[in-house]
C-alpha cells in the first residue's frame, strides 16, 4: 500500500540571530550579527498509511509544528522528501491544497468581525463545493459539534471553546483526506475537548481519512492514537505503537502488591525500590526494570501476597521521562 | 472565480459594516491632506498677484478637489498589512487555501474605496462650492478618466503590494514603505501639481510609476491635457501595470520560498 505522507530525511534549518540581551549588545549586534544554523527538524523520516490516526509528540521547540507547516505546504524544506497524496507540499497545488486542511489551535482562519456561516460560505467556493453537498456537510459538522447557537454570532463574540469547534468545522468542509491538527484542543476546557476528540475519531471512521496530531494532552493522544511519533531536538525518537512507548523508554516498572499480613509502615519494602503508595493492605513500588523478576521473587518469599501486578508507569510519566533526558542520551 | 469574487465582496461588505464610526474617523483624516495643501497653494497665489507659474487659485482648487476623488481610489494600506501577515505569521492561512490571498485584498481595497464614495462625493462638492474650483464639465474627460483612474488604481495598489512583500526580507519594513510615500509624496504630484517642480524633477516624475498614479488622471479629468497625449499616457500606465503585475508575481514566488510561519 502506498503511505498517504511520506517523510524522507526531511529537514530544516533556520539561520538565527544569536544576541545577549541588553541596550549595549543590541547595539554592537548592529555592526557585528552573530548567525548561526539551527535544525529545526533534522533528518526525519516515516510513513502514515491511509486512514491511520498518528500522534506527534515533542516537547516545545522539538520540530513539530515545523514539520507539519512542511507537510502542509507553509515551509520549504532544507532537505529531504515530504510527500502527502502523492504530492510535493510546497508547490501548493490546488488539487493538493483541496484535500488536506491544517488545524492550528493558536491561530483563527475565520473572518474575525462576521459569524462563522460567512466564512463557511467563503470556503464553499474557495473549494469549489457543490452546493448540497456543502450543505449536507456543513449540516452534519453542525450536528456533531452543536454549533447551531453560535454559527450566527460574530466570531469575536464566542469562547475559545466555541471558536475552536467552529475552525475545525471550517477546516473540514471540503471533507479533506489528510488532516494535520496542531494542537487542535489547546486551551479548552475538558468537556470541549472531550468532544473535539470523540468528533475526531468520528470523522476518521466515516471518511478515512488520514490524521497527523499533536498535542500536548496526553489524554488527546491515549484517545485517538495507536501509533506515536516522537522528535526529540529536530530528530524522530520513536516511532511506533503507544503501547510499546513505556516499554521501550521507561526505565522502571510499577508493582502493587496486596499483603495477607501488612506491617504498620512501610520501612521494610525500601529494599525493593520506590514506594509509591501504601493503602489498605496494598504497596506500590517503583522498581528498575532490570530488577523486577528478582524483586518480585524476593518479595513473594518474604511476604504473603494475595494479589500482585506488574504495570508499565503512566504514559504521561514516560513522554515526561523522554523528554527530560539530555540529547545525547536519545540518540 | 466570479463566484469567489461574489462571496468575498459580499464578507467584505459585512465586515466594513461592523465599524462605521471608524470608517468615518479614517475619512476626516483623508479629507484634511486635500485641504491643507489647497490652503497652502491658495495663500502662496494671493501672495504672487493671483498665480503660481500660471497656475490660479481655481485651478489648485480644482485640482485639489480632484485629489481628493484620485487620492482615495489610489491609496494602499495592503504596504502595511503584509508586513503584519508576515511578522505575525498571520499569512500561513491565507497559504494553506487553494486561492492567492491577493483577491482578499483587491476586494478588501475596492469594497473600501467604493464605500467611502458615500463621504467623498458630497466632500467634493462641499469644496467645490467653498473654493470656487475651474471647472467645466467635459463628457469626454470623464470618459477618458475612466480607463485612467481605474489603471491608477491599479497601479497604487500593486505598488503597494510589491513594496509590501519586502516584509519577507526584512521582517520589518516601515522605512522601506515612508521612503516610498516620501516620493510618493513628491513625484505623484501630490504636494503640488507637477508644473511647479524643477525641470530635474519634473523628468524624473515622467519615468517613475508615481505620476501615473496621481497627477495624471487628476489631468485628464480637469482636460489639462491633450486627448492624443491621454492616449500615450494610459499606454504608459498599461506598460507599468504589466510590468508590476510580472515583478509581483515574480517576487511573490521568491517571497513564499522564504516564509517562516511563525508563530503557531
Amino acid at each position: 500500500m502506498t503511505p498517504i505522507v511520506h517523510v524522507e530525511k526531511l529537514s530544516k534549518t533556520y539561520s538565527v540571530t544569536d544576541r545577549e540581551g541588553g541596550l549595549k549588545a543590541a547595539l554592537k549586534n548592529l555592526v557585528n550579527r552573530k548567525k548561526r544554523d539551527v535544525k529545526a527538524v533534522n533528518e526525519v523520516s516515516f510513513d502514515i498509511d491511509a486512514g491511520e490516526i498518528v500522534g506527534f509528540l515533542g516537547p516545545n521547540g522539538a520540530g513539530k509544528t515545523t514539520t507539519l507547516k512542511m507537510l502542509s505546504g507553509l515551509l520549504h524544506p532544507t532537505a529531504g522528501v515530504g510527500q502527502v497524496l502523492g504530492f510535493t507540499p510546497y508547490k501548493r497545488e490546488r488539487a493538493y491544497l483541496s484535500q488536506m486542511t491544517l488545524v492550528m489551535g493558536q491561530r483563527n482562519q475565520l473572518i474575525w468581525d462576521i459569524p462563522a456561516t460567512d466564512s463557511f460560505d467563503l470556503n464553499r467556493v474557495v473549494y469549489r463545493l457543490n452546493l448540497d453537498d456543502f450543505k449536507r456537510t456543513r449540516d452534519e459538522l453542525v450536528d456533531l459539534l452543536e454549533l447551531a447557537p453560535i454559527i450566527t454570532k460574530p466570531v469575536r463574540n464566542l469562547s475559545l471553546g466555541e471558536r475552536m469547534k467552529c475552525e475545525i468545522a471550517a477546516a473540514l468542509l471540503h471533507r479533506p483526506k489528510v488532516l494535520f491538527l496542531d494542537e487542535p484542543t489547546l486551551g479548552l476546557d475538558v468537556t470541549s475537548q472531550r468532544r473535539i476528540r470523540a468528533f475526531i475519531k468520528d470523522y476518521n471512521a466515516k471518511y478515512g481519512a488520514t490524521v497527523l496530531l499533536t498535542s500536548h494532552y496526553m489524554a488527546d493522544i491515549e484517545a485517538l492514537c495507536k501509533r506515536v511519533i516522537i522528535i526529540h531536538h529536530g530528530k524522530l525518537i520513536f516511532d511506533g505503537e503507544l503501547s510499546k512507548l513505556a516499554h521501550q523508554f521507561s526505565a522502571d516498572k510499577t508493582i502493587s502488591a496486596t499483603l495477607e499480613n501488612p506491617p504498620e509502615n512501610t520501612d521494610a519494602f525500601k529494599v525493593y525500590g520506590e514506594v509509591l503508595g501504601y493503602e489498605d493492605g496494598q504497596i506500590r513500588l517503583k522498581i528498575p526494570k532490570q530488577n523486577t523478576s528478582a524483586m518480585i521473587s524476593k518479595l513473594l518469599n518474604e511476604w504473603s501476597v494475595l494479589d500482585v501486578t506488574i504495570q508499565e508507569p503512566p504514559i504521561e510519566d514516560v513522554i515526561e521521562h523522554i523528554f527530560a533526558s539530555p540529547k545525547e542520551a536519545q540518540s | 472565480m466570479i463566484n469567489i469574487y461574489k462571496v468575498l465582496i459580499r464578507n467584505e461588505l459585512l465586515v466594513e459594516l461592523q465599524y462605521p464610526l471608524a470608517l468615518a474617523i479614517w475619512m476626516l483624516e483623508k479629507l484634511l491632506e486635500p485641504i491643507i495643501y489647497l490652503a497652502v497653494w491658495t495663500s502662496v497665489a494671493v501672495s504672487q498677484g493671483g498665480d503660481v507659474n500660471g497656475l490660479t487659485v481655481a485651478d489648485f482648487a480644482a485640482y485639489y478637489i480632484a485629489l481628493l476623488l484620485v487620492g482615495h481610489l489610489t491609496q494602499n494600506w495592503h504596504i502595511w498589512t503584509i508586513e503584519w501577515y508576515v511578522r505575525e505569521g498571520q499569512l500561513s492561512k491565507y497559504l494553506v487555501r487553494p486561492m492567492h490571498p491577493i483577491h482578499e485584498s483587491i476586494t478588501n481595497d475596492w469594497i473600501y474605496k467604493l464605500m467611502m464614495m458615500v463621504v467623498i462625493l458630497p466632500a467634493m462638492f462641499l469644496l467645490a462650492w467653498l473654493f470656487s474650483p475651474s471647472l467645466q464639465f467635459d463628457f469626454g474627460a470623464v470618459l477618458r478618466f475612466i480607463p485612467a483612474i481605474c489603471l491608477a488604481g491599479a497601479l497604487g495598489f500593486l505598488g503597494g503590494w510589491v513594496v509590501g512583500l519586502s516584509a519577507f526580507w526584512t521582517t520589518r519594513n516601515g522605512t522601506l514603505v515612508q521612503m516610498y510615500f516620501l516620493m510618493m509624496l513628491f513625484f505623484s504630484g501630490r504636494i503640488a501639481p507637477l508644473e511647479l517642480l524643477p525641470d530635474f524633477m519634473r523628468q524624473v516624475a515622467f519615468i517613475l510609476p508615481f505620476r501615473w498614479i496621481i497627477s495624471f488622471p487628476i489631468e485628464v479629468l480637469l482636460g489639462w491635457i491633450p486627448q492624443q497625449e491621454v492616449m500615450i499616457g494610459l499606454g504608459i500606465q498599461f506598460g507599468w501595470v504589466v510590468a508590476l503585475i510580472l515583478l509581483a508575481m515574480g517576487i511573490w514566488q521568491m517571497s513564499v520560498r522564504r516564509y517562516s510561519a511563525v508563530g503557531g
